[in-house]
């Protein structure tokens, strides 16, 4: 495994490479408060090209910022700035990096190659409207990774239905693919089932998505 | 310190007097109070007031959020002491404070928000494929916007010219302001001056919030509030109008509007906004 440092605004975010090989690259997005893997996943193992795995703001050996501000919008920016010196990728999202996998694939439909949204930590975020208001106030301790800040505020990241279908539609309709998003998860909070509704979304195993995305013609 | 974030705190007044915090409205600083908040001081207050992260003098963060916002307010609450005292917020300012006093209503004795309640700014009724366009395109400058921002360095000018350039956004205020304001909010390099303000930083935006959801619940707000409103639009203005923000004010809330005024009402129009925040206050 090699990792590349990518400066972007004020962190500096971890790439990895868990396989390097030639064919079209694969990003793996992971949870809340994980981290990317050491090896590549049983379901992406079939993958023909490069497994590359991203540590989000704050998470793994990306840098952890003073005083949290986090939302899924600037971790979308994160998987951005990946995507930007990987290439067009297809991406494999757990729980909260499903939902950024999800907002990329609208907001760089030319780059985003397919995106299979998975199971994982931090899928519901904070539901369709905000909760009671309070002021998020953890208490770190030290500056180990996760950032408290970011479980704390990606927990109750704002989620709603036609929020996240806004950007299914630019998927289906900037990315020139028949189906740009397969949902292979289990829990269906609300953003996701109406994700799963609308029309260029399909189910499958995350395996079978990924052996589908992997046959897609490369852009020129 | 908002967690390990160095936030820059202005104050105006006797260090004595009876506290009262002020916050900002979004690409302004402290110094924007600098004609307005002596008015207070001078009537017996004493006026604090924060730069935003990434605003004025304060730290340039990597994130930004309306709840770290909220989070920084608190923080600087905080080190004025426990007791409630009175919060005044113009624009953005005035938005997040909306959203602290639910949090901590205990805290505020008294709310004034000058042209800082929001409204929905919808664009008009268009097709679903041009919105999906509409948003495609500011998805992509924004993160385009993103993508340069580390390396981002904002232009070099003289005062005069930095004055003119916020002119287009600030039309109705003096040029002579402008270039005050220059002077505090711009820092001069050997090469001319520059907004201090973080290049990350971007007007407008998108993301899943909505207005509604602030006005709803600012029915219910526990706090005394008085709300003014400047009726001229202006580009950094919400376009709150008074029938909008009267279907929304919690109960006893005094409305005050200013017709011939824009969206800096308290730098308009001082003497008048001073004074009717005395007289609320008092």
């Amino acid at each position: 495994m090699s990792t590349k440092r990518l400066p972007h605004v004020h962190v500096e975010l971890a790439l990895h490479t868990l396989r390097d090989a030639a064919g079209p690259p694969l990003l793996l997005l992971h949870g809340l408060g994980e981290h990317s893997p050491a090896e590549v996943p049983t379901e992406a193992q079939a993958w023909p090209g490069p497994v590359h795995a991203l540590d989000f703001t704050g998470h793994g050996e990306s840098s952890i910022p003073d005083g949290g501000g986090y939302t899924a919008e600037l971790l979308m920016g994160d998987a951005a700035a990946a995507l930007e010196y990987l290439g067009p990728a297809t991406l494999l999202g757990r729980g909260l990096g499903a939902y950024i996998a999800l907002l990329l694939s609208g907001a760089r439909p030319e780059k985003v190659r397919g995106v299979v949204l998975c199971d994982g930590l931090g899928l519901a975020g904070g539901g369709r409207e905000p909760g009671s208001l309070s002021v998020v106030f953890p208490n770190p301790v030290g500056v180990v990774p996760p950032d408290p800040f970011a479980l704390a505020e990606l927990a109750r990241d704002v989620r709603p239905p036609d929020y996240a279908t806004a950007f299914v539609r630019q998927a289906t309709q900037l990315s020139g693919l028949d189906q740009p998003i397969t949902v292979a998860c289990m829990d269906r909070p609300e953003w996701l089932e109406a994700v799963a509704q609308e029309p260029g979304v399909a189910e499958a195993t995350a395996g079978e998505a990924l052996a589908t995305y992997a046959k897609l013609a490369r852009p020129t | 310190m908002s967690h390990g974030l160095a936030l820059a705190v202005s104050e105006w007044g006797a260090e004595t007097a009876q506290p009262i915090l002020f916050a900002h409205g979004g690409f302004d600083f402290s110094g924007t109070y600098d004609r307005f908040a002596p008015l207070l001081a001078d009537a017996g207050y004493r006026v604090v007031c924060w730069d935003q992260r990434g605003h004025g003098d304060s730290a340039h963060a990597a994130l930004y959020s309306w709840d770290s916002d909220v989070r920084d307010m608190l923080a600087v609450l905080d080190s004025i002491g426990p007791e409630p005292i009175p919060l005044l917020g113009h624009s953005k300012g005035g938005g997040i404070a909306i959203h602290l006093i639910q949090a901590v209503p205990h805290r505020i004795s008294r709310f004034v928000n000058i042209d800082g309640i929001p409204s929905q700014k919808n664009p008009p009724d268009v097709a679903d494929h041009d919105r999906t366009k509409l948003l495609a395109t500011e998805l992509t400058d924004w993160l385009d916007h993103r993508v340069r921002a580390g390396t981002k360095v904002r232009r070099a000018d003289t005062i005069d010219g930095l004055a003119k350039r916020r002119q287009k956004m600030n039309p109705r205020l003096s040029l002579d302001w402008l270039r005050y304001l220059v002077t505090v909010g711009a820092r001069h390099d050997e090469d001319g001056w520059r907004w201090k303000i973080d290049p990350a930083l971007r007007l407008g935006g998108f993301g899943p919030w909505r207005a509604v959801w602030s006005l709803r619940r600012m029915v219910a707000m526990p706090v005394p509030m008085l709300a003014i409103l400047g009726l001229k639009e202006e580009p950094m203005g919400w376009g709150t109008t008074g029938e909008l923000a009267s279907q929304f004010l919690p109960r006893d809330a005094k409305l005050l509007t200013f017709e011939d005024t824009g969206h800096f009402v308290h730098i308009e129009q001082p003497e008048r906004v001073a004074a009717a925040v005395l007289e609320y206050l008092s």
